[in-house]
């Protein structure tokens, strides 16, 4: 029984990555969908187009990537230099990094679609009872936005629990630090312990099921409160 | 209609490559072995027209994959452990297995200067120690066991960092991402400065990499003789160029 208790340490650190990346990705991604949505800039479908990137690079392009700008020799070694240590890579922030990265489109995408979705009415109306650009933001756009931010936070947050190419590259697969669920399974796979693989990839299997679902039931409700 | 067929059939088979009708031989190469395994693949194809296909991952990864019935027909592994476990599992063909080399472990830096001697493990501590995984990788466990030798290995526990094979272990202390690492001499003939310290053979168990018939190339002639090409002066040459030593014939 002892064994298993191998199992919980990457559940854990799983689902501790998938939150803080999560958190990033809302902190960050809010304000860019909100540029993306609401800017007339012409060169805006160019950012738009960097952010969805991930959607089409394989992993190894960003791990490799993220592997030289992580190290000594790129802005990340300078950043680790502050604390002492010689790379980004191999640490939890590392993988925060790499995580944020790979799951910016799944977040910002949805959270643009909201912003664009209610029109310029309710803003313009804001605006005539005085309301000033920072007021219309949080007060207006952001509740309107809600179920783009819940269907981005459970997309980014699915997204990044089930990464494995970017960790696999750069995470040195440290017990409790950077060997992610996938990972470990990986690993079990490799060593031939398919009883562990097995318990690991059911529990996945289960998770994404009912993350499906849920945005999906999510989303009915949220238009029917609409309508 | 069959004419037309046939037209369309001439027409593809006049597309495919020459090589195409030479006899392919597919390879599974521990990932220590590649470089001088393409170098020796070449060499092959240069003699006997045939073409070794080669396909790298740890020794661990690749025996896993053969298990699940993968079609490689020669198994180039980094221990005679898991080769011999395919000849006992009906796997691969009794009597094929020979020693092709034997591997050296190195303590490798991308710091000139940074690794002297087994001092360097210690004074000071490393901030990362690229390992290959000890349970898939025989470098890995060969590097296990050197710390365990040292007496450095509890000290440097959670310092380690695990590449999935040594090449990634390698590619980790090359970047400088690990300060040093423990990877394979044949390795060292693509870094380009550095610093090294060649592990001493009795600080682990020797590297003695097996290479062994499966039971996917029984019939193909081109997978014996790629192993009796391994085992020929020729090979050999090219074996110990990169580092290794050749075992007992």
């Amino acid at each position: 029984m002892s064994d298993l208790a191998e199992l919980w340490p990457p559940v854990a650190l799983t689902l501790g990555l998938a939150a803080v990346t999560t958190l990033v990705l809302l902190v960050l991604g809010t304000p860019l969908a909100w540029w993306l949505a609401r800017s007339r800039t012409r060169g805006k479908e160019i950012v738009a187009a960097i952010v969805a990137l991930p959607l089409v690079l394989p992993p190894t392009v960003l791990g490799f990537y993220l592997l030289i700008a992580l190290g000594p020799s790129g802005p990340g070694g300078l950043v680790a230099g502050l604390y002492g240590a010689r790379s980004l890579a191999f640490s939890f922030e590392g993988l925060v990094i790499g995580s944020v990265i790979y799951s910016l489109p799944f977040v910002v995408q949805p959270i643009r679609n909201a912003f664009e979705s209610f029109g310029e009415r309710p803003l313009e109306a804001a605006a005539t009872l005085r309301a000033g650009p920072v007021d219309r933001f949080f007060s207006v756009a952001l509740p309107l936005a809600r179920p783009g931010l819940m269907t981005g936070a459970v997309l980014g947050f699915a997204h990044t629990v089930g990464e494995f190419g970017v960790v696999l590259m750069i995470g040195g697969n440290i017990p409790g630090r950077t060997r992610v669920l996938s990972i470990a399974i990986y690993d079990y796979v490799e060593q031939l312990e398919w009883g562990k693989a097995h318990m690991l990839s059911a529990g996945l299997l289960v998770f994404a099921f009912l993350v499906i679902l849920a945005t999906m039931l999510l989303e009915r409700r949220m238009r029917l409160r609409v309508h | 209609m069959n004419r037309r067929l046939a037209t369309l059939f001439a027409a593809v088979l006049a597309l495919l490559p020459a090589a195409a009708f030479g006899t392919e031989v597919h390879v599974a190469v521990a990932a220590n072995f590649s470089a001088a395994a393409t170098e020796i693949a070449a060499a092959f194809e240069k003699q006997t027209g045939d073409r070794a296909i080669l396909s790298f991952g740890s020794t661990g990864q690749l025996f896993t994959q053969i298990v699940q019935g993968a079609p490689f027909e020669v198994f180039l592994a980094a221990d005679l452990a898991r080769p011999q476990k395919a000849i006992d599992t009906g796997l691969a063909v009794k009597g094929s297995l020979i020693t092709y080399a034997v591997g050296r472990l190195v303590l490798f830096s991308a710091d000139p200067g940074r690794v002297t001697g087994p001092q360097s493990l210690a004074d000071p501590l490393p901030d990362r120690i690229a390992i290959a995984n000890p349970l898939t990788a025989p470098y890995g466990a060969a590097a296990i066991q050197t710390l365990d030798a040292l007496g450095l290995k509890a000290k440097l526990q959670d310092r380690l960092v695990v590449g999935q094979s040594i090449a990634q272990a390698f590619q980790f202390t090359v970047t400088g991402n690990a300060e040093m690492g423990f990877v394979a001499g044949s390795e060292l003939l693509e870094a380009q400065g550095g610093s090294h310290w060649v592990v001493p053979e009795d600080l682990h168990a020797p590297i003695a990499q097996g290479a062994v018939l499966l039971e996917a190339g029984k019939d193909n002639a081109a997978s014996t003789a790629f192993l009796n090409f391994l085992d020929s002066d020729g090979a050999r040459t090219i074996i110990a160029r990169y580092g290794y030593g050749t075992g007992v014939r």
